[in-house]
């Protein structure tokens, strides 16, 4: 019982890291249909870059705030500057040039930090808060953060006239337009915040997975399959999928096939959802009229 | 004062329409199904690529985007109303304010469009797409209405509504041009109805404009009435 | 063909019997790597370049022919020569099978499942149960062929020789199945997949079909560059194997059979060169030429090659 309920703790730890990933992307999915491969690398990238900040010296919650606005920049210039030429190009086009992101930033940040594993700090005391016994004071950190943005970005986009209209675009560009929206911003805006909110979460993995440049890539795996569960285009769903495969990882892991195949299992998770469901659990059903 | 004037050949559907409106009028483009009126809504809001010239209040707007025009002023109620259908009504209504500078007087014109169509205030917290489509339609119009336009450009507004419907939304209409001086060009197939609302009209067919004049003539016109008026 | 292609092949196939004979043994190893990566990508061509099917997993198929091989020569005492088939034999229907599901998935989702692919397929190479055959993380060693009949030159010659074989028979092959119905059904597929359906193209079968022939000649690729490079290693098959697969294809150019063959000089020279400047270099001109190609080349070298050609035609005229 005392391993289950740890096992499912260190889950909901986990899968609020999957949580925030899995929103970012469907953030971007919803706004532009298009699956966002690069999104692991850019959330590795902006924590590279809050480690400089904290190496140079800087207190880690300023750090923190900055590289969450360094986040959104990078984002919101990726957008305009990459992806806008090839906003209506043929879905290869498209898949070729996310690729080639990642490949950039994953070089780049190879180059500048090289490939030697960095111990990231965390903002959290080493012993267990509260006297929790089943999780580290990290853990629970994390999921805290992650709730923090999560509802700062619901109240963002439910109450106020920019969140308004970045729905709207998001729902039809074309309508936005004859209001006056400029769809253009709307769209780099809406990258920004997706890139802040992979900032937010590869600043809570780093401690736990290390910093490398490779530290994202079954994190953004297990993002995809939350995602897909949760359904592409329902943000509701991507954070409950989130944690959904947070758990399902850690249960699967302790208990049933060891910790040996967690790539597989998302792998597996993926395909299904694909073909079984779609629109996963929250999204709305597509029918393609011929 | 204002005056808009177009002048332009598009090579695939309209070939050299030319037109002028008086500030404040209501005038209505005529024509059959294909015959570019909608394309003529669209170029004037850069929707589709043009060539020739559109002056408005004196600004050339012929290559401008599609939200700099509306900015400008010019509302557009597209057809197919184009709602923000999983949005509430209210915000929908809230999004057509959204460029206004003026932002103390989006309270009171919500309030006005409100009494212009009581029925959207009841339906104001449910989402759009639930309203059916003479609500719609009401919406669409509310929603240009909240950009505090100076033209408003309205295509088939009368398209899939009952005629009761379609009369109470054209004595809105009326009632708006009236009251707030707003100028409407009106895309119709319902000649009749547009007629009867309408200061001036204009008639294409095949992308060309082969009739122009005020309504009344238009109506007292033989031909309009054999094709167009079916007596 | 035109004449002026005969020559131009025979020309090329004359530099490529002499090449060993002129170069170090290093570069010739290098070499035979050209040919293997081309008949990888020109795999992967068949299935994305001309069915439009993306693929961002074919690591997981070079992979599943490279540890095909490995294993029938290590595990079983096979002759190399007896891998390539198997391995194609083996690839052939894994991907038949893989390409079943992927019926039912479009463009991105089926790019998204098959990054899934290829992210996964290190980590299941390394799973202790099949160890007993894939040599778990340390992988297995192949012993390297020599030349047969006692043939007077060296092993790496021998290689070069054998591969330049295989890849010519895979090349005739591609070019006789795509140049004719098969290819065209598949362009069609490719481009309006419901008017190809409405014509009496049976979508379905084409494109699985394409799957598994794809990865057939990938699997011969990875069987083959098993043999050359005599190791096999689960993080030698990671996602960056399968992306660099998709930059051979969009440098050399999509629907192409000679783009195989400039993607596969990209991809094989390009990390020898740039890895003096820094050892994350190459990755960073991949992704920048994907990029640059996408934007400004969008046919890639073949495509480039083919215009160049028809204008200096239209000029002699």
């Amino acid at each position: 019982m005392d391993a289950l309920l740890f096992q499912v703790l260190a889950g909901l730890a986990t899968g609020g890291i999957y949580a925030s990933l899995a929103l970012a992307l469907v953030m971007i999915y919803q706004a532009t249909h298009l699956v966002n491969f690069a999104q692991g690398e850019m959330a590795m990238f902006t924590t590279y870059l809050a480690w400089s900040l904290i190496s140079a010296g800087m207190p880690y919650w300023a750090a923190f705030f900055i590289t969450i606005a360094l986040g959104f920049a990078l984002g919101a210039l990726i957008e305009r500057i990459v992806i806008r030429p090839v906003e209506n190009a043929p879905v290869l086009a498209v898949v070729v040039v996310f690729i080639a992101l990642l490949v950039i930033l994953n070089s780049i940040a190879g180059w500048i930090y090289t490939y030697t594993i960095k111990a990231f700090p965390s903002p959290f005391p080493k012993e267990p808060l509260f006297g929790i016994r089943y999780m580290s004071a990290h853990e629970l950190g994390a999921i805290g953060i992650t709730l923090v943005v999560l509802a700062t970005l619901y109240l963002f986009f439910r109450y106020t006239p920019l969140g308004l209209a970045m729905r709207a675009v998001a729902q039809n560009p074309q309508s936005s337009r004859l209001v006056g929206i400029r769809v253009g911003w709307m769209l780099a805006l809406g990258w920004g915040l997706a890139a802040a909110v992979g900032a937010v979460a590869g600043m809570m993995v780093a401690p736990i997975v290390y910093l490398d440049p490779n530290m994202m890539g079954g994190i953004l795996l297990y993002a995809f399959a939350a995602a897909l569960l949760g359904g592409i285009d329902s943000p509701m769903g991507a954070v409950i999928g989130g944690f959904t495969v947070g758990v399902l990882e850690n249960l699967l892991g302790a208990f049933v096939i060891g910790n040996e195949l967690k790539l597989t299992v998302a792998l597996v998770l993926i395909v299904g959802v694909l073909l079984v469901r779609p629109s996963g659990f929250f999204g709305s059903v597509h029918v393609s009229r011929v | 004062m204002r005056e808009l004037r177009a002048g332009y050949g598009h090579t695939r559907v309209l070939h050299g329409i030319d037109f002028a409106m008086e500030p404040g009028s209501i005038t209505t483009l005529l024509g059959a199904n294909g015959a570019g009126k909608t394309t003529t809504l669209r170029a004037l809001c850069g929707m589709v690529s043009t060539e020739g010239e559109v002056r408005f209040s004196g600004e050339s707007i012929v290559r401008r985007r599609t939200e700099d025009i509306a900015r400008l002023g010019i509302a557009h109620v597209p057809d197919g109303r184009g709602t923000f259908l999983n949005l509430t009504t209210e915000e929908n209504l809230r999004l057509g304010a959204y460029v206004r500078r003026d932002r103390r007087n989006v309270e009171p014109d919500l309030e006005r469009v409100y009494g212009y169509f009581p029925r959207l205030r009841e339906r104001r917290r449910q989402q759009a797409g639930t309203l059916s489509g003479g609500e719609q339609q009401m919406l669409a119009v509310s929603r240009a209405l909240m950009l505090a336009p100076k033209l408003m450009l309205l295509d088939e507004p009368s398209f899939g509504l009952a005629p009761l419907i379609v009369r109470e939304l054209f004595n809105i209409l009326r009632r708006i041009n009236q009251a707030e001086g707003v100028s409407m060009l009106l895309v119709e197939q319902n000649a009749a109805m547009a007629l009867e609302l309408a200061d001036h009209a204009y008639l294409i067919e095949t992308g060309r404009m082969v009739l122009a004049g005020s309504a009344a003539a238009l109506k007292q016109d033989d031909a309009v009435r054999k094709s167009y008026l079916g007596y | 063909m035109s004449r002026t292609n005969v020559i131009l092949l025979a020309v090329l196939l004359t530099a490529a019997c002499a090449l060993p004979f002129i170069v170090s043994n290093y570069r010739t190893f290098q070499f035979t790597l050209v040919l293997v990566y081309a008949i990888a990508l020109l795999g992967l061509n068949i299935l994305t370049g001309y069915n439009g099917q993306i693929s961002l997993g074919h690591g997981a198929f070079y992979a599943l022919g490279a540890y095909c091989a490995a294993i029938l020569m290590d595990k079983m005492g096979a002759p190399y020569w007896v891998t390539i088939p198997a391995a194609g034999a083996v690839c052939l229907v894994a991907g038949f099978l893989f390409g079943l599901p992927a019926l039912r998935l479009e463009g991105l989702y089926l790019a998204l499942a098959t990054f899934a692919l290829g992210v996964a397929t290190p980590q299941l190479l390394k799973y202790h149960h099949l160890e007993k055959w894939t040599g778990g993380v340390q992988g297995i060693v192949i012993a390297k062929p020599e030349a047969p009949f006692g043939l007077p030159i060296n092993a790496d010659q021998w290689l070069y020789f054998f591969t330049l074989a295989v890849t010519l028979g895979m090349f005739l092959l591609a070019w006789n199945l795509l140049r004719g119905r098969i290819g065209r059904a598949l362009m069609a597929i490719r481009d309006h997949h419901l008017a190809a359906e409405s014509m009496g193209v049976h979508n379905a079968l084409y494109k699985s079909l394409a799957f598994g022939v794809s990865a057939l000649y990938t699997g011969v690729a990875g069987a083959l560059g098993a043999i050359a490079v005599q190791f096999v290693a689960p993080d030698s098959f990671n996602i960056f194997l399968s992306i660099m697969l998709l930059v051979g294809i969009v440098v050399g150019g999509l629907a192409s059979i000679s783009g195989a063959l400039y993607g596969a000089l990209f991809i094989q020279f390009v990390p020898n060169i740039a890895d003096e400047i820094s050892k994350a270099a190459p990755w960073a001109i991949f992704g920048i030429f994907m990029i640059g190609f996408v934007y400004l080349m969008p046919t890639g070298v073949a495509g480039a090659v083919r215009l160049l050609l028809a204008r200096r035609r239209s000029h002699e005229i």
